[in-house]
């Protein structure tokens, strides 16, 4: 999201600024006094229903996951308060990243991004390129059927993919069978791969709509520019029309990168199926382990802080990243 | 692709038609990645549960749709029926409430001045990063110190929170409801207030429609915090219900067929919302995707 803003802020910069605004309205200064506080009583209304609820639901509790992990429970289990719970420093800290099988949750969703996203972006970029070749027959059928699985929730399409990968209920391993391959799409090298493709299946079409959506932006006559210039339409589609786009590229890996690092609704659907699978299998699944089960609040706190500050330095060193790289870029002009 | 402009070298004509198939063989696989699994759901959902194991899913022998229907709304006491009803009422009314609130601040933002207004929109756009596993625990807590937990409440206030809203509502702000408008109904005299709800509100409508959208779809997905804050299976939204009775199916194999009808009708209503309103988000999205 981060991504985002510096890509749309010179427009939001260019846009007419307000100042001109109140020429008509008040020409006496008294006048314009009143104006400008009856202007912003009004923007204090519009604004106070999501900022109460931006406090409530969502600053408040980042506050408490903070506060949480710098304490524990001294005698864990037996619930909340704060005349049981005493100051423990670092202490959940230390644990959490010395704890193997957090460690190992973060490998996997490292292991995870590095399989997912790259898959995603370049599948829903080269599928959206495709499109708007303009060679494509029922265009408007095949965006609508690629976009299908975006209507489909999360955990039911981990449901169906959990159906196809089930011995005995699957025909993809019926004909696989068939034709004397045997894959065990849940075992220890393939449960990854399988969620990496519940996800690229639920995901792909909303992504190629956003790319294609600008790349109809793109404006024609730099596309017959390029015609004229003898570049055909792969060269076109790759160093035209690519470039044109990578705002809506970055923000594509952006959202992409932050989901997949919650990774959870997959897992926990699989593991009800396969041993492959433990409780504590991403980070997401670790802090609810921690919260829920073993209910060491401090521990979950201090994890799910972890993640969110892993968050924060990954979508940081992206957004940095491809400032500099358009910034080189234009230089390069 | 690569392989037609490998061959587009040679002569002009026939590479031409080559690199056209190809295209089209790729944007019909792709298709077909995307169609299979969900035309995979409905023909299950027409088979009993011993058809089911046969793995012969193109036959149209055992049908027995209207069986697994009539079992599904049967299963456990009708708790299906109330899950979904869960679902539409967690949904439609929080994507509802949710669009408006986040609308309106979106305007805000993108029609008044004051101090600091930049940085605060900063926060707001952060706060799409932060994951849900790190505000469940303290929700609950918070929840749990309120007597919320385990009720409505506790699942719909969390839901109304859309950061990215707020994002879309600035953006859609500048581009559909032009400053003159305003003017001129301040000149009409009317408050500010008024010029928002009579008059911009109404330019806002494809935008709303689609945060409307985009919060419809995250909410109906939920699953993460009605698993915390829920335990009572009558409060459950369709996704909770359906990964519970999952996993009582592998125990007892009589939830399959209901667990694949369930998940064929927990589909329908977003094919739906999207299918109606496919003219509004369709120009949301560009809005969001260009800028």
């Amino acid at each position: 999201m981060t991504s985002a803003t510096p890509v749309s802020a010179p427009a939001e910069t260019t846009a007419p600024p307000a100042p001109e605004r109140h020429v008509g309205a008040a020409p006496a200064p008294a006048g314009r006094g009143s104006a400008r506080r009856r202007e912003l009583g009004a923007c204090g209304v519009l604004m106070t229903p999501f900022f109460v609820l931006m406090v409530t639901v969502f600053l408040i509790p980042v506050a408490t996951a903070v506060r949480l992990s710098f304490f524990s429970d001294d005698q864990p289990g037996l619930g909340f308060g704060p005349e049981r719970t005493v100051f423990a420093g670092l202490r959940n800290y230390t644990a959490v990243v010395t704890d193997p099988t957090f460690l190992g949750g973060l490998g996997i969703v490292a292991l995870y991004c590095l399989i997912y996203i790259p898959l995603m972006v370049a599948g829903a970029l080269a599928l959206a390129l495709l499109l708007d070749s303009g060679v494509v027959r029922l265009r408007g059928t095949a965006q609508l059927a690629l976009f299908l699985p975006h209507a489909v929730p999360g955990i039911i399409a981990a449901l169906i993919w959990l159906y196809l990968y089930t011995p005995g209920i699957s025909p993809v391993i019926e004909v696989l069978g068939k034709a004397d391959i045997t894959v065990d799409f849940l075992g220890v090298h393939t449960v990854l791969p399988s969620i990496v493709n519940i996800a690229l299946w639920s995901n792909l079409g909303y992504n190629m709509v956003v790319f294609y959506a600008a790349l109809q932006a793109v404006p024609r006559e730099v596309i017959e520019a390029s015609v004229v210039d003898g570049a055909g339409p792969v060269r076109t589609a790759l160093q035209v029309k690519a470039p044109l786009v990578r705002s809506s590229i970055v923000m594509v890996a952006m959202f992409t990168l932050i989901f997949a690092l919650q990774l959870f609704t997959e897992p926990m659907l699989l593991s009800q199926s396969t041993p492959m699978i433990n409780s504590r299998f991403s980070p997401s699944m670790y802090i609810y382990d921690a919260a829920f089960t073993r209910n060491n609040y401090g521990l979950a706190a201090a994890a799910s802080v972890v993640l969110l500050l892993c968050t924060v330095a990954l979508s940081y060193g992206v957004t940095r990243w491809t400032n500099r790289a358009a910034a080189a870029e234009e230089g390069a002009r | 692709m690569s392989t037609s402009t490998a061959s587009r070298t040679a002569s002009p004509l026939r590479p031409r038609l080559l690199g056209r198939s190809v295209v089209n063989l790729v944007v019909g696989v792709s298709v077909l990645y995307t169609l299979l699994p969900v035309l995979w759901l409905v023909l299950a959902s027409t088979k009993n549960r011993d058809a089911l194991f046969s793995s012969n899913v193109l036959s149209l022998t055992d049908f027995s749709f209207v069986r697994n229907l009539t079992d599904l709304f049967a299963m456990d006491g009708g708790l299906y029926g109330r899950w979904y009803g869960n679902s539409l009422l967690y949904a439609v009314l929080g994507a509802a409430l949710g669009a408006l609130v986040s609308i309106a601040c979106g305007y805000a933002f993108d029609k008044y001045r004051f101090a600091h207004k930049e940085k605060l929109f900063g926060l707001v756009l952060a706060a799409v990063m932060v994951p849900q596993t790190v505000l469940a625990l303290p929700l609950y807590l918070m929840a749990s110190a309120a007597g919320l937990v385990n009720t409505f409440w506790a699942v719909f206030i969390p839901v109304l929170f859309n950061p990215f809203g707020v994002y879309l509502g600035r953006i859609f702000s500048q581009g559909y409801v032009p400053d003159e408008v305003l003017e001129a109904a301040r000149m009409d005299g009317a408050g500010e207030l008024a010029a928002y709800f009579r008059v911009a509100l109404r330019m806002l409508g494809p935008g709303l429609v689609t945060v409307f959208l985009f919060q419809l779809t995250a909410i109906w997905n939920n699953f993460f915090l009605p698993m915390v804050m829920l335990s009572d299976q009558d409060l459950y939204p369709v996704s909770l219900g359906l990964y519970s009775w999952n996993s009582s199916a592998s125990v007892s194999p009589e939830y399959y067929p209901v667990v694949i009808m369930g998940s064929l009708l927990a589909v329908v209503p977003l094919i739906l919302a999207f299918a109606l309103l496919q003219r509004f988000w369709r120009s949301g999205l560009t809005a969001g995707a260009v800028k």
